[in-house]
């Protein structure tokens, strides 16, 4: 039996790094916006038989729209191109595509997405209704769940950390994707939102079991041992279906990193993020936090 | 007895699952029976929002004439001959929307072109007031008519467009032309004045002539537009979305070998880890990923990317009853139970937490899918569906394969 209590203090300091280093991340570098928030267009396209200059890429941008706020990225990977700029009108969209496939004769888009401010603001109007739904119909959730009371913990306790390893899960990914915008122009958009509102509902559950493998022994096991081995022997109890379950979640993700396709790279990689850190956090960090939550209001 | 009858059922499963296959094979006999629905974003494509300008429409019409507009656009759509063209009426926040999803068209410009061309077509009134004048709207507009023709002038020998209205539109013309008399009315089309005739008199039947100042060609384009459908109200084009089919078929590919490593992962570490029970729930998470892609396809739903990934990510987690009742099966067996009994018990008291652990995550993609639009109800409704299938099948079915399978060492 492992003992994972005894070693609390380690795997709650490095979660606390995490979380730290996440919240100042979001702090000081801030989230970077994508188009389907703010309104705005991006190109992508491939330039086969030659290589293109990023400079000389950015000067047609420049001479035939007229602007300086974009940018033009390469992915090395696939050989593609990707374009930010602000709303294109129909007319700017055709002449910039008409100049670059005078330029290349190798020239050819792969997609344009041209979103209107409008409706960015009822994009994020709509992830934000949903990620209110979401938090609400989890804590309802989680009501329900500790609906019993237990003693020696009140329910209200488990509830409390549930919560919190939710916001430590959700956080620790959206860090780095704060990271990933400040050093790699990485923008959020709502398949971000989605994919962090799928960590909410993974986090939560594996943390239920073993909250409730705690209550369960609790029961049966009080006149034999004390508090703390009893969370630990629970917690070992669960581990490995923890994490069994997640694993296979994990090796799709990684599959989908990998081998899918380059649109729903950090969607996946927030997922991925996201449900590594709800493992731990329902191994290492919950039941670490009812032991030392119970051993502080017991002084 | 018992035995015989658990044959019989995983037969009839099993049986149904090939079936499932041929069916969700993407050539021969399924394909033409019903083909693949696949999304714009991998068949490639144009999706194209419309921001629709009701403003000047009474609120007891709005309806009416977000239907006129859908079925104009569609008319012009068809002209393109793309296969199966979308136009569809949305509503986002209180804005009205038209989306027109194009697959597979090549010429994107040239369609968004024609789209946004349609005649819009209003009659305003004239007051003139010292130099200034100013444009009175009225409740004629394109949505009365309902044909037009060229005809030649008898005095002047120029083209010019005929137009009748249907009767709501004769009676308004009625009205607005008796109160005119010998004033101006000005003629807008697409929101430029085209002429501004002086009324005579009275005009009743329901018919008018622009005249304008059109070459023959342009007069003949005018009436074409007018008969394919004038746009019953104003549009803007707000938001595009244009895929190449190149990019695609690279995503569906792409996917689609990511599924298939991600579900060759899955069972590899099942049976690995669980052996002979890994090697049941690995044939179960088969017939799950068959039967559910089944169930996309017979339901019609469209598959988007997104869906697709949706899809890949529950093929992770079908697994996961079967996780849960094996650990729990252990548990049995080291209280003593029988392989058996403790296979069996760990199924029975297993499935209050395969219950729980499916609970939330089913609230998440229940509320994407209501709250949400495009992209991302795609990916909750694929991720509902799998997670509600694989929590039966990964049960049912694992435990079918087991009691036929494992009778024998006991």
């Amino acid at each position: 039996m492992l003992n994972i209590i005894g070693k609390k203090n380690i795997f709650l300091s490095f979660s606390a790094i995490l979380v730290l280093a996440s919240i100042l991340a979001i702090v000081f570098f801030g989230l970077k916006q994508g188009i389907d928030f703010l309104g705005g267009s991006l190109l992508k396209f491939s330039i086969k038989d030659t290589k293109a200059e990023i400079s000389d890429l950015e000067n047609i941008f420049k001479q035939t729209l007229g602007i300086s706020d974009f940018k033009v990225i390469y992915d090395s990977q696939n050989n593609y191109y990707f374009v930010r700029l602000p709303h294109l009108s129909q007319s700017d969209y055709e002449k910039v595509v008409s100049e670059l496939k005078n330029k290349y004769s190798s020239f050819e888009e792969l997609s344009f997405q041209s979103i209107g401010p409008s409706v960015g603001q009822e994009l994020r109007k709509k992830s934000l209704t949903a990620i209110a739904f979401v938090l609400l119909g989890i804590s309802l959730y989680i009501a329900f769940a500790f609906r019993k009371v237990f003693q020696p913990v009140s329910s209200w306790k488990y509830g409390f950390i549930t919560l919190i390893t939710l916001f430590h899960d959700v956080i620790i990914p959206t860090g780095f994707l704060a990271y990933l915008g400040k050093y790699h122009g990485i923008e959020i958009d709502s398949n971000f939102i989605v994919a962090l509102l799928v960590v909410m509902g993974f986090s939560v559950h594996d943390t239920i079991v073993v909250f409730d493998r705690i209550r369960e022994n609790l029961l049966t096991l009080r006149s034999k041992m004390d508090f703390e081995q009893i969370v630990n022997q629970s917690v070992n109890q669960t581990l490995v279906r923890s994490i069994n379950t997640s694993l296979t979640l994990i090796f799709v993700l990684i599959a989908l990193y990998i081998w899918g396709p380059l649109s729903l790279k950090y969607f996946i990689l927030t997922l991925l993020i996201g449900v590594t850190a709800g493992t731990y956090s329902s191994i290492f960090v919950a039941s670490p936090l009812l032991v030392v939550w119970q051993k502080i209001s017991k002084k | 007895m018992l035995m015989k009858k658990d044959a019989i059922y995983l037969s009839i499963i099993i049986l149904v699952a090939v079936l499932a296959g041929f069916f969700i094979y993407p050539s021969g006999f399924g394909n033409q029976y019903l083909p693949w629905k696949l999304g714009l974003d991998l068949v490639g494509g144009t999706h194209l929002v419309y921001k629709v300008d009701l403003s000047s429409v009474e609120p007891q019409n709005q309806g009416s004439v977000l239907n006129g507009l859908r079925d104009v656009i569609e008319k012009r759509v068809n002209l393109f001959g793309v296969s199966e063209p979308q136009v569809f009426i949305a509503k986002s926040g209180d804005e009205n929307q038209l989306v027109v999803e194009l697959a597979g068209i090549k010429d994107v410009n040239a369609a968004i072109k024609t789209i946004g061309e349609t005649p819009y077509l209003e009659f305003k009134e004239v007051i003139q007031n010292g130099d200034k004048i100013e444009y009175i709207p009225t409740n004629l507009n394109g949505r009365y008519v309902t044909g037009a023709k060229i005809e030649f002038n008898q005095t002047t020998g120029k083209p010019q467009v005929a137009i009748s209205f249907n009767d709501e539109g004769a009676k308004i013309f009625e009205e607005l032309t008796a109160r005119n008399i010998g004033k101006p009315l000005a003629i807008f089309l697409d929101n430029n004045l085209i002429e501004m005739p002086v009324v005579q008199e009275k005009i009743s039947g329901g018919n008018a002539v622009i005249s304008g100042k059109f070459t023959l060609d342009e007069a003949k384009l005018l009436a074409n537009r007018f008969n394919a459908g004038a746009l019953p109200a104003p549009i803007t084009l707000i938001d595009q979305f244009v895929v190449s089919s190149f990019l695609g078929s690279d995503s569906l590919k792409k996917s689609m070998f990511a599924g298939l490593i991600g579900t060759l992962a899955v069972i590899l570490f099942m049976i690995i880890y669980y052996r002979k029970y890994g090697i049941f729930s690995s044939l179960a998470l088969l017939i799950y990923i068959v039967l559910t892609l089944a169930i996309f396809k017979l339901f019609g739903v469209t598959m988007t990317l997104a869906g697709i990934a949706g899809f890949i990510i529950t093929i992770g987690m079908a697994v996961d009853a079967n996780i849960l009742i094996f650990e729990r099966t252990k548990e049995e067996l080291k209280r003593g139970l029988s392989q058996m009994a403790a296979v069996l018990e760990g199924f029975r008291r297993a499935w209050p937490s395969i219950r729980d652990s499916n609970i939330s995550t089913m609230i998440t993609a229940l509320i994407l899918y209501t709250f949400t639009s495009s992209f991302v109800r795609g990916f909750a409704l694929t991720l509902l569906i799998g997670v509600i299938v694989s929590m039966f099948s990964a049960i049912t079915t694992t435990r079918l394969f087991l009691k036929v399978f494992s009778k024998n060492n006991k």
